[in-house]
């Protein structure tokens, strides 16, 4: 089924998801930012200044490149690589940061606040805050400060204070606790930049339309270079906003499909992962109804992933549309299968992916076997390795030469 | 008309603000924490906020989040939570219980409700639950003849407060510093502000104060204005200081001093 394109409807909610759980105290700021996100997205000068940025300061358009050696083994399908990697930062995240950034100058005001996992949303938005003179502050769980260490000191460079936050599972989920604490706290002088398609209304709107850049160019690369629409697209999912990026263009063209994978951890049956949507239920986390990990009372299940980015038990509220509609399907791939894709990815074609992004590398391995060589996969590289780096020395037993 | 409206009626005809004490259940022990919501009784709450722990409590200070993770570590839920609400309806106070949407979405809100209503309980306050998400809550409520208690904020539009004031029955929260809770040591005057904006646009609803209060005096304070005065953090740090019978007998003890206070203002 085609979703409604009118989604979600001005309240927020995608069908029965999205929408705004969130204290009283934050309404008056979440409405502001939803009334200067319409405004803007109207005012042709924001949206020029927001297009010089993407081209002269991020390096888009990001190119597509044709992996052969790698679609070799995806059962000799041909398989192309929307390159965001290749964005300044090294990630499609610094694409939703450069619009809310100057969103929140366009508001007035001088501090922003970011929660970050694989550490890959709080560079762009603590690199966003240099280049804009923002005073910026980053809150990531202290397990991801450790195996995402590299980006600590990154965004140490940049000028912005990271908060390594120790309450509950110290990952992503608890980032996003503390700095909505910190946005109730300061909400008169604070934006909050989130980093992905989830949250309360207006940010899985907002985020999307950030991103859906992806798509839209990547479309047209793919049916300027081959002629036609891909068979598949294909994109890891954390809270969903690289995917929900490069799966907007192709919504409306029913005969693409459109494959979210997942975190699975140590595999579905094991307990230990963040398989959202494909292992979870409805229910209200972070400011919207949707899929989550939760117990038989409620309570949020932490999640387990190698990859930090996708280390989250709670997913974009489009998704959960999508899945429930049937126009998007969603997998889990596991920690193996996601770090064999990565080490093949190395391998044939001379790319480090991000490991978030080998999730979607594994889950075009197994669509290109299932459509064979016709198949035409389009794959969001949605950012590279160089974080993770220490992450698989130590999974691959490397650096002792 | 539920027990919290006879409460907040109760203390009108004295003269006075009643006050109105948190305690999350299931911290130490569901049993202490039963003992301690007996205790604040004892001293002289006029009404208990019973709060259910939940594993992200974005609304929450450091106090509350660590009596509330150990709670949620031990598998305490919302059965705990109307437990807790019959043993204090059977020693003489109202009961409310305050929860954060997701425990009582995924036990089932006209579940909830019936069992609610079961147990003696007035209503219930969700922190994150804005009226505007609030259909099927409203629905079951009603069903129930509970009472449902929305929040408001200094940074609440004229409109939105009318709005939450509308949506409330029972009483209007009035959250009256911007931040998660955790006892003050100054109120300022952001309160009586708020205050007299909801009064302003719904001259009949009460309006209970929470955020901050910690002691006898500011509770005198808040209650020289406010219908109501919630206490939240600083009974919680008595169990936090000493999660045993010497922690339910600080209980005790501040809950009279407190009450003291909303005797004075
Ligand atoms: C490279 C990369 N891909 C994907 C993600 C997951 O986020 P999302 O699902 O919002 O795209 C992250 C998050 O940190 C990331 O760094």
């Amino acid at each position: 089924m085609t979703p409604d394109s009118a989604m979600p409807d001005a309240t927020g909610h995608f069908g029965q998801f999205g929408g705004r759980f969130v204290p009283e105290a934050l309404i008056a700021a979440i409405d502001e930012l939803t009334a200067a996100f319409h405004a803007t997205q109207r005012d042709p000068e924001f949206r020029a200044e927001l297009q010089r940025l993407l081209r002269d300061y991020t390096g888009r358009p990001s190119p597509l490149t044709d992996v052969p050696k790698f679609g070799e083994h995806a059962g000799g399908a041909r398989v192309l690589l929307k390159r965001e990697d290749l964005n300044h930062t090294g990630s499609h995240k610094i694409n939703n940061v450069l619009g809310q950034a100057l969103l929140t100058q366009r508001i007035g005001k001088k501090r922003v606040i970011a929660e970050t996992g694989a550490g890959q949303h709080g560079v762009a938005t603590a690199t966003a805050a240099a280049l804009m003179g923002l005073e910026c502050m980053v809150y990531m769980g202290e397990e991801d400060t450790r195996r995402q260490a590299l980006n600590v000191v990154r965004m140490q460079l940049l000028g912005a204070t990271v908060v390594p936050v120790r309450t509950g599972s110290r990952t992503l989920k608890d980032a996003i606790n503390e700095a909505m604490r910190d946005w109730v706290t300061n909400v008169e002088t604070t934006n909050y930049v989130f980093g992905t398609v989830a949250g309360p209304h207006p940010f899985p709107l907002m985020v999307r339309e950030y991103q859906r850049v992806i798509g839209d160019e990547a479309r047209e690369q793919v049916l300027e270079r081959v002629g036609r629409l891909p068979d598949a697209v294909a994109a890891c999912v954390g809270g969903g906003s690289n995917a929900i990026g490069i799966f907007t263009a192709f919504v409306a063209d029913p005969g693409v499909r459109l494959v979210g994978f997942e975190a699975g951890g140590e595999g579905l049956d094991s307990g230990r992962h963040a398989a959202t949507i494909t292992g979870g239920a409805p229910g209200v986390l972070h400011g919207a109804r949707s899929y989550l990990l939760q117990d038989e009372h409620g309570q949020t299940i932490e999640s387990h992933s190698i990859s930090a980015g996708l280390d989250y038990p709670g997913v974009g509220p489009e998704h959960s549309y999508l899945h429930d509609l049937g126009r998007a399907e969603y997998r889990a791939i596991t920690d193996a299968q996601a770090m064999e894709a990565f080490l093949l990815l190395c391998r044939t074609e001379g790319i480090i992916p991000a490991i978030e992004s080998a999730h979607a590398l594994a889950g075009a391995l197994d669509l290109g076997r299932e459509l064979g060589p016709d198949g035409l996969i389009l794959v969001n590289l949605s950012g590279r390795g160089d974080k993770d780096v220490e992450t698989a020395s130590t999974y691959f037993g490397l650096a002792q030469p | 008309m539920t027990a919290l409206s006879d409460a907040l009626d109760k203390a009108r005809a004295e003269g006075r603000a009643a006050l109105i004490g948190y305690l999350p259940v299931g911290f130490p022990s569901v049993d202490t924490s039963i003992d301690a919501m007996r205790a604040l009784v004892d001293g002289g709450v006029d009404v208990v906020e019973v709060g259910v722990p939940y594993s992200d409590p974005v609304m929450d200070g450091p106090t509350i989040q660590a009596a509330a993770e150990p709670a949620v570590r031990a598998g305490v839920c919302i059965a705990d939570a109307l437990r807790a609400v019959r043993a204090v309806a059977q020693a003489g106070a109202a009961a409310v219980i305050m929860s954060y949407w997701n425990p009582i979405d995924r036990y089932g809100v006209e579940r909830f409700a019936a069992d609610l209503r079961e147990a003696a309980g007035s209503g219930a306050i969700t922190p994150d639950l804005i009226p505007d998400e609030a259909g099927a809550w409203l629905a079951a409520a009603d069903a129930q003849a509970l009472d449902r208690i929305f929040l408001v904020a200094p940074s609440s539009s004229d409109a939105r407060i009318a709005a939450a004031a509308a949506a409330s029955r029972g009483f209007v929260y009035a959250a009256s510093t911007m931040g998660v809770t955790g006892a003050r040591t100054s109120l300022g005057g952001a309160a009586e502000a708020l205050v007299n904006r909801v009064r302003a646009v719904a001259p009949d609803a009460p309006v209970c104060v929470g955020l901050g209060v910690s002691n006898g005096e500011q509770a005198a304070d808040v209650g020289a204005f406010a219908d109501g005065v919630i206490v939240g953090s600083a009974l919680v740090r008595c169990l936090l200081d000493s999660p045993d019978a010497a922690g339910v007998a600080a209980v005790r003890h501040l809950s009279a001093e407190l009450s003291a206070g909303v005797r004075r203002s």
